[in-house]
């Protein structure tokens, strides 16, 4: 099909991921640190694709699928604490969140 | 080479689609951008080969998992994310004044993208240099061949990912519901 | 012969009890301190050192009847060394037969005052358990039948007397007089303890006996004699306040005037006299060390008289009194003349600790006025105490007839012709003993004849208990020469090769000028000191004075020498490089803790970019040390396998 060059396809992974990267340790707001999050994850199911596809190995894709299912139970725990934060802080701001600092 | 044309196109939105993810405002705004961005990683996905793949992304990410986000954000009062800048700064006072809002919008992403470069600039470095940089991803790998797979070798990850999913499902039903029983908090 | 046997098993028993009596004592006094009334506790700390003085009698008086007899009495095994085994052991020659008849017969008389004495103070029950266990040390002391026991008691000794000079330790001042006696004494034992060490390594062993008969039998290589003497020397020059550590005595005069008398005059300071006496066997080996402690005994003799011509201090002048005529009986025993030594030891005793008692009822008298300046015309006041007084003096200055008279003169007498002294040091010694008499009667001069200058009412001398024990020690200042004091056994003619004894003849003049001596000095005195009627008496003011008052300059010399260096490295070492090893440590520590701890700050997004920087930080090192290459090989081998 097409002749896309791997390393190409990672340098794709590696922007989204680095861009995911200042989203998680930039931003206050625990919402948007995990939209960053589920923007790294993708990068890195970008990589796993890219290299099932140039080896014409279907692990790749098996790797991305649990990868899939991870961001959907991470995401699911993640809002659920989210919604509980919310309701007894009134605040999503993730540097109030220090109590566990040495 | 034209056919390629479309995959970097879709790169190209991907990128920008997820800058603004990163540094939007507003938590809807953000949160379109990133289906946008998840929908050009799926056209990529078509075009690297994997078509299965590329459909997994449209349903289970852009689908079901971003609908979630949708409702989340829905449940919360957005009053305090619209604009989260605000009180950026020293952490206590809530309320900085406008005039250093530009010095600390630089202070607060300069040291995140200059770390973030390097990263990305070493990473490049180590792709391009390696050996199999010109490897092309040219075949596609069929929906057909990933099931034989996940059912057979890799079924004990499959197990795994579903017991995921399940503490997943009974996490978030007890943390978001957690306040009507008494005596528990977070 | 039953007869004998039955008596030695009685004087075993006696002696094996004869230093417990005051411990006994001293430990009830303790436990029970301030319940008892001042009459139990006088009863109690009397009693047992009577119990101690009458058993030293009676072995006295059976040691009479069988001349030159020992008793020897195995108590108990103290401890294991290897082959020798240190016990608790008493023997009683005739040594520390008079050892023991003075410490415990003055040591009794002086506890008699003291009880009297100290009726009024609220310590009292301690200052006599101190003084109990003082006795008990000493009497260990002299007793000793080994070296270990001996030192035993030379430290109780010297804790003793930190106890009592500083007894009145709410002054600043007399605490810090009981640290330097401490201090500086201390410097003397660890000679002692150095020389004991070695004298061990020598012999094998730490029982007088056996080193006497090794020394006898030429076991000790003479340089090592030499050495171990010196050693033993600077002990006793350390506790008998002799030159160079001599400086501790006239403070020691803070304490309370009986253990002036008891420790300071009568018994502990003569406890470096009795080791020398004690280890003769070894020190007759070496001439050298015995003319080094000829020299010491004549330094000292003379530079203390001075020095006590200088001050105005009624019990200061005792005290170096007190020095110079230890400084006579060094010099008797650097002479060879250990018994003659060992004689004016004790005449020394009675008639300074009279000295001192006469004084201290005086310093009653005059509540507890001592600048002798302040005094004056006391012999109308206080009839009875200046007779005693004038007794002691006149022991103290040999006036012919006293005890003193007999024990200085069989001093002078050897003198001349020893081989490790000889007519220089006899020549020192009339010096000495012209100053005694100038200081003596200059003493008394001021304080007793002229006008009472006094400011406060003079209390006559009436308790019967402070009295007797005066009375008592004055007639054994005069009679005490008569005391038939016969060690020559004890000491054994040294080897002929030494020979002490030169052959020259004493002059005959020899005796006629230590017998005038004295009467030069008085007269001397009486033209220089006594007090004219209408003529104020006052100290001198000149600057020689004042450095003969401070003691010759040997305190600001020390100060100097040793404290100021010492104060000088303790400032620079402050900071002590080994605590600074250690806080270095801590330090270090916290400050770790401290940037950990910053790290540890709870904020999820500054953990996220250290992982950042982990990973920035790895891919570098990967990149820079060209391995890159095979981790992407890995990874490309493995999807190919």
């Amino acid at each position: 099909m097409s002749h896309i060059p791997l390393s190409h396809a990672f340098i794709l992974a590696g922007i989204l991921f680095v861009i995911g990267f200042i989203g998680v340790i930039a931003r206050r707001n625990t919402l948007f640190m995990l939209m960053s999050l589920e923007v790294m994850l993708n990068s890195v199911g970008i990589a796993f694709i890219a290299a099932g596809s140039a080896w014409q190995e279907a692990d790749g894709q098996i790797m991305f699928i649990l990868i899939l299912t991870l961001a959907a139970a991470e995401v699911a725990v993640g809002l659920a604490l989210l919604i509980r934060l919310q309701q007894q802080r009134q605040s999503l701001d993730i540097d109030e969140l220090s109590d566990m600092r040495g | 080479m034209t056919i390629e044309i479309p995959f970097y196109l879709a790169a190209g939105i991907a990128i920008i689609a997820s800058i603004r993810v990163v540094t939007g405002a507003n938590a809807i705004h953000a949160l379109l951008y990133l289906v946008v961005s998840l929908l050009a990683v799926a056209v990529c996905f078509y075009f690297m080969g994997a078509p299965f793949a590329a459909g997994l992304e449209v349903i289970v990410y852009a689908g079901a998992i971003l609908v979630l986000f949708v409702f989340a954000v829905m449940m919360f009062d957005l009053q305090g994310d619209k604009d989260p800048e605000h009180y950026y700064g020293d952490s206590n006072s809530g309320n900085n004044s406008s005039g250093s809002s530009h010095n600390s919008w630089f202070s607060r992403w300069f040291g995140p993208v200059l770390l973030a470069s390097v990263l990305l600039i070493e990473v490049i470095y180590v792709i391009i240099n390696s050996s199999n940089s010109e490897q092309s991803t040219s075949t596609i790998v069929s929906a057909k061949q990933v099931g034989i797979l996940l059912y057979g070798p890799y079924l004990l990850a499959v197990e795994i990912a579903s017991f995921l999913l399940l503490a997943g499902l009974i996490a978030g039903y007890h943390f978001a519901k957690g306040q009507d029983l008494p005596g528990r908090n977070l | 012969m039953q007869a004998t046997i039955e008596a030695t098993m009685n004087q075993m028993q006696v002696l094996a009890y004869l230093p417990f009596y005051p411990l006994l004592s001293f430990i009830l006094l303790v436990l029970f301190a301030k319940r008892l009334s001042w009459l139990t506790a006088s009863i109690l700390s009397v009693g047992a050192v009577l119990l101690s003085a009458l058993s030293s009698a009676y072995l006295l008086q059976v040691a009479m009847l069988t001349p030159n007899s020992v008793v020897d009495v195995h108590l108990w095994q103290w401890f294991k060394l290897g082959d020798m085994a240190v016990n608790f052991a008493f023997r009683l020659d005739s040594l520390s037969m008079v050892m023991s008849l003075v410490v415990s017969g003055v040591g009794l008389l002086i506890h008699a005052y003291a009880a009297a004495y100290m009726k009024d103070d609220e310590n009292f029950s301690r200052f006599m358990a101190y003084m109990n266990l003082f006795i008990v040390a000493m009497l260990l002391l002299v007793l000793a039948d080994n070296l270990v026991l001996l030192y035993l008691g030379w430290e109780g000794v010297g804790l003793c007397s930190f106890l009592l000079i500083g007894f009145w330790y709410q002054d600043n001042d007399n605490a810090m007089a009981a640290k330097k006696a401490f201090i500086v004494t201390r410097v003397g034992d660890t000679f002692l303890a150095i020389g004991l060490f070695l004298l061990f390594r020598e012999t094998g062993s730490l029982a007088i006996n056996d080193i006497t008969a090794l020394a006898g039998s030429g076991e000790i290589a003479n340089e090592m004699a030499f050495w171990i003497c010196l050693l033993l020397v600077g002990g006793a020059v350390g506790k008998s306040a002799q030159l160079p550590l001599q400086t501790w005595l006239p403070d020691a005069m803070a304490g309370p005037t009986p253990v002036s008398a008891l420790i300071h005059a009568a018994t502990m300071v003569t406890a470096g006299v009795y080791l020398i006496a004690r280890m003769q066997g070894v020190f007759v080996l070496t001439p050298e060390v015995m003319t080094i402690v000829s020299w010491i005994g004549a330094l000292t003799l003379l530079l203390a008289g001075i020095a006590a011509l200088a001050q105005s201090d009624i019990k200061r002048v005792l005290a170096y009194s007190t020095m110079s005529q230890i400084g006579y009986m060094m010099l008797a025993l650097g002479a060879g003349a250990f018994s003659a030594g060992v004689m004016h030891l004790m005449t020394h005793a009675f008639f300074k600790a009279l000295l001192f008692l006469t004084a201290g009822s005086i310093i009653l008298a005059l509540h507890h006025q001592q600048n002798i300046f302040k005094m004056g015309g006391l012999f109308k006041k206080l009839p009875l105490v200046s007779i005693l007084f004038f007794i002691g003096i006149a022991a103290l200055i040999a006036f012919p007839g006293t005890s003193g008279f007999v024990s200085k003169e069989a001093i002078l007498a050897e003198l001349y012709s020893s081989n490790t002294a000889g007519p220089v040091f006899w020549w020192l010694a009339i010096i000495g003993a012209l100053i005694t008499s100038i200081y003596s009667f200059r003493l008394l001069f001021i304080t007793f004849f002229g006008d009472y200058r006094g400011d406060v009412k003079v209390h006559p001398v009436t308790d019967k208990l402070q009295l007797l024990p005066l009375v008592i020690l004055a007639l054994l200042a005069l009679a005490g020469g008569l005391i038939g004091l016969n060690l020559t056994a004890l000491f054994p003619a040294p080897p002929t090769e030494l020979n002490l004894v030169t052959g020259h003849s004493d002059p005959a003049w020899l005796h006629n000028v230590a017998i005038a001596t004295p009467f030069v000095g008085i007269v001397i005195a009486y033209l220089l000191y006594f007090p004219k009627t209408g003529q104020a008496v006052v100290g001198s003011d000149s600057s020689l004075t004042k450095f003969a008052h401070g003691g010759l300059g040997f305190d600001r010399l020390y100060e100097w020498l040793l404290v100021k260096p010492f104060v000088f490295i303790a400032k620079v070492n402050r900071r002590d490089v080994i605590e600074q090893l250690v806080t270095g440590i801590s330090w270090n520590v916290q400050a770790w803790h401290e940037v950990l701890r910053a790290s540890q700050n709870g904020q999820l997004r500054w953990y996220g970019a250290v992982i950042g920087v982990g990973v920035v930080m790895l891919l570098a090192i990967l990149i820079f040390s060209g391995t890159s290459e095979p981790s992407l090989q890995v990874m490309n081998g493995g999807a190919q396998g």
